[in-house]
């Protein structure tokens, strides 16, 4: 069925019990972004050491309101990112959001996105692809104020 | 509601919408239930207009040739039949791409009424001082264009809040409608609540300190009689692909002496009366606020779905609505844990059923709804301000119409408890 695609147990584990949730000090940069035709919300804070790529994403904390889709796709992203360079957690990303704009097409590789695997069966569905991605672009916005200065 | 008519054949209706014969996610039965969001269209208009493009298609107002004559006489015959629909005159009827345009059109000719040298359009000018009243439950097409037109002109922007219960908040009428209201906009029927507001008495009001009213009738229109001089709003606007019609037409109303009045919003042709290098003169209206080549085989498949909507009989089909309302929110209110976002109980209220499942968003809500093949709405339905106001980051939204039928309200509960039982949630 294709409920159970979509919905996969990681993905309503994550909703259930969402890792790293929360706002935390330090961080440098926080953002808010909002999904327009639903009113879904994330605040993003992230906490670098280091400058450009290199830098390391030391925490990265969050909190908001919303979908299954969206709050266990960034409970996921704070798996995938804390501990790694900005320019890891970036190549990272691209493949989730390569995957994400695929149409079910794709096929994503378990040993870059991890538990992130899981949203392969959202990517049939367009509409709920912005809820994935909610976070994710909250995360490069927040990121990339700290690392351009601002310049994003 | 009282009718002695005969109730609705659905069934029998139901064979004129070819859409409604598809399936959906894996072979469902079409259940659906976002006709407040686009209805779906019967044979007779996609017929109608089908029939005018194969046989008349020629530029409206225009031409001298016999496709033109053809064309202009089905376009203006479409205006009488939209006209004697909302009871009001035929030069009253403007056609535009949809009601946000049509509402849009007020407010940009209030504003240049606002920097014109016309002295008949000064009864439409705006400034520091001026108050414009909304409410806090109309959707974003009835609340931007009169937040950006008070932006624009240094008028200030009020508004009725809603209560707990999803009506008006009419305490404060006499605070919020003063001699320093030049405008009150406001809808007809909620289309997330779908609480009836008592116009009578918000008309009443506002005429006594000389304000302008403007009605947003995109969910009254479609589903009920609406007799826009009876209820005595200035203005008023809908869309046809709402009421069984085509997309990329809709409606204002306007009370003649004031469109007489009102300076133009989008400029062009077939909209002037003179035209010189410097300075031009404008048509009468409606012709003055419809410039440019319109929506001619929508205009007159708009025509085409008011004669189907008349032939059924408006009485009815509101009977047939409040049936499977009433039936929707007494199923709705038996499971535990499912909340009605609006009136419970079907008084003064239209047939948008809100309402959230505790523990499952929305969205999580309508993707189980869908699976199963029943089309709801999802999200703020354009109207974020009053789910902020209600504590709801986003809701479920059913709407029923014409082909809709008790098992289509039975498809939407059964749906719900498979949702709550999908995330493990509920009773």
């Amino acid at each position: 069925m294709q409920l159970q695609q979509m919905y996969q147990e990681i993905i309503l584990d994550h909703y259930k019990n969402p890792h790293h949730r929360g706002l935390r000090d330090p961080f440098e940069a926080e953002v808010h972004h909002v999904n327009p035709t639903c009113g879904d919300e994330v605040t993003v804070r992230v906490h670098l050491e280091g400058e450009g790529p290199d830098a390391k994403v030391v925490d990265v904390s969050y909190d908001g309101q919303g979908c299954s889709i969206s709050q266990a796709s960034t409970s996921v992203l704070t798996d995938l990112v804390i501990g790694r360079t900005v320019g890891d957690a970036f190549g990272t990303m691209d493949s989730f959001v390569e995957l994400m704009q695929g149409r079910g097409r794709i096929e994503p590789d378990e040993d870059v996105l991890e538990d992130a695997v899981a949203f392969a069966g959202v990517a049939k569905y367009p509409a709920r692809v912005k809820c994935a991605l909610l976070g994710w672009m909250a995360f490069k916005d927040a990121v990339a104020r700290v690392v351009d200065g601002g310049q994003a | 509601m009282t009718t002695t008519a005969a109730p609705l054949d659905v069934a029998a209706l139901k064979a004129d919408f070819p859409i409604l014969a598809r399936t959906v996610r894996e072979g469902k039965r079409l259940v659906y239930l976002d006709s407040g969001a686009t209805s779906q269209r019967p044979r007779q208009v996609l017929d109608f207009e089908r029939q005018y493009i194969e046989t008349a298609n020629a530029a409206v107002h225009r031409g001298a040739h016999q496709l033109a004559e053809e064309a202009t006489d089905l376009y203006e015959g479409a205006r009488e039949k939209i006209a004697d629909f909302v009871g009001v005159g035929f030069d009253e009827v403007v056609f535009t791409k949809n009601a946000t345009e049509s509402i849009n059109l007020v407010a940009y000719a209030f504003g240049n009424a606002t920097f014109s040298d016309d002295p008949a359009a000064k009864r439409f000018a705006l400034g520091p001082g001026d108050e414009i009243v909304v409410t806090e439950m109309e959707h974003h097409a009835n609340l931007l264009p009169w937040q950006q037109l008070a932006q624009r002109t240094g008028a200030t922007l009020k508004w009725f809040s809603v209560t707990a219960e999803g009506r008006l908040d009419l305490s404060d009428m006499d605070e919020l409608i003063t001699p320093r209201t030049k405008v009150v906009a406001f809808t007809h029927q909620s289309n997330v609540l779908g609480t009836i507001n008592p116009v009578s008495v918000l008309v009443a009001k506002a005429q006594s300190v000389g304000a302008l009213t403007v009605l947003d009738a995109c969910q009254s229109v479609p589903h009920s009689t609406v007799d826009f001089k009876a209820l005595g709003v200035d203005f008023a606007a809908f869309s046809g692909h709402k009421m069984l019609g085509p997309s990329g037409i809709g409606v204002l109303y306007g009370r003649s002496e004031l469109l007489q009045a009102m300076p133009p919003f989008i400029t062009g042709g077939s909209m002037i009366e003179q035209v010189f290098m410097d300075h031009s003169t404008f048509a009468p209206p409606p012709q003055r606020f419809e410039a440019g080549v319109p929506n001619t085989s929508q205009a007159i498949g708009l025509g085409a779905a008011v004669d189907y909507l008349s032939a059924l009989g408006m009485d009815r089909v509101a009977a047939h609505e409040h049936e499977l309302t009433g039936a929707a929110l007494s199923g709705l209110q038996e499971i535990p844990g499912v909340r009605i976002v609006g009136p419970a109980d079907n008084v003064d209220r239209g047939s948008a059923v809100s309402f959230v499942v505790d523990s499952v968003h929305a969205h999580d809500a309508g993707q189980v709804l869908d699976s199963l093949g029943i089309e709801v709405r999802v999200g703020h339905h354009c109207a974020w301000p009053l789910h902020r106001k209600l504590d709801a980051a986003a809701t479920v939204r059913a709407t029923f119409y014409v082909y809709n039928d008790l098992a289509d309200v039975q498809a939407l509960l059964d749906g719900v408890r498979e949702t709550q039982k999908f995330f493990g949630v509920g009773a």
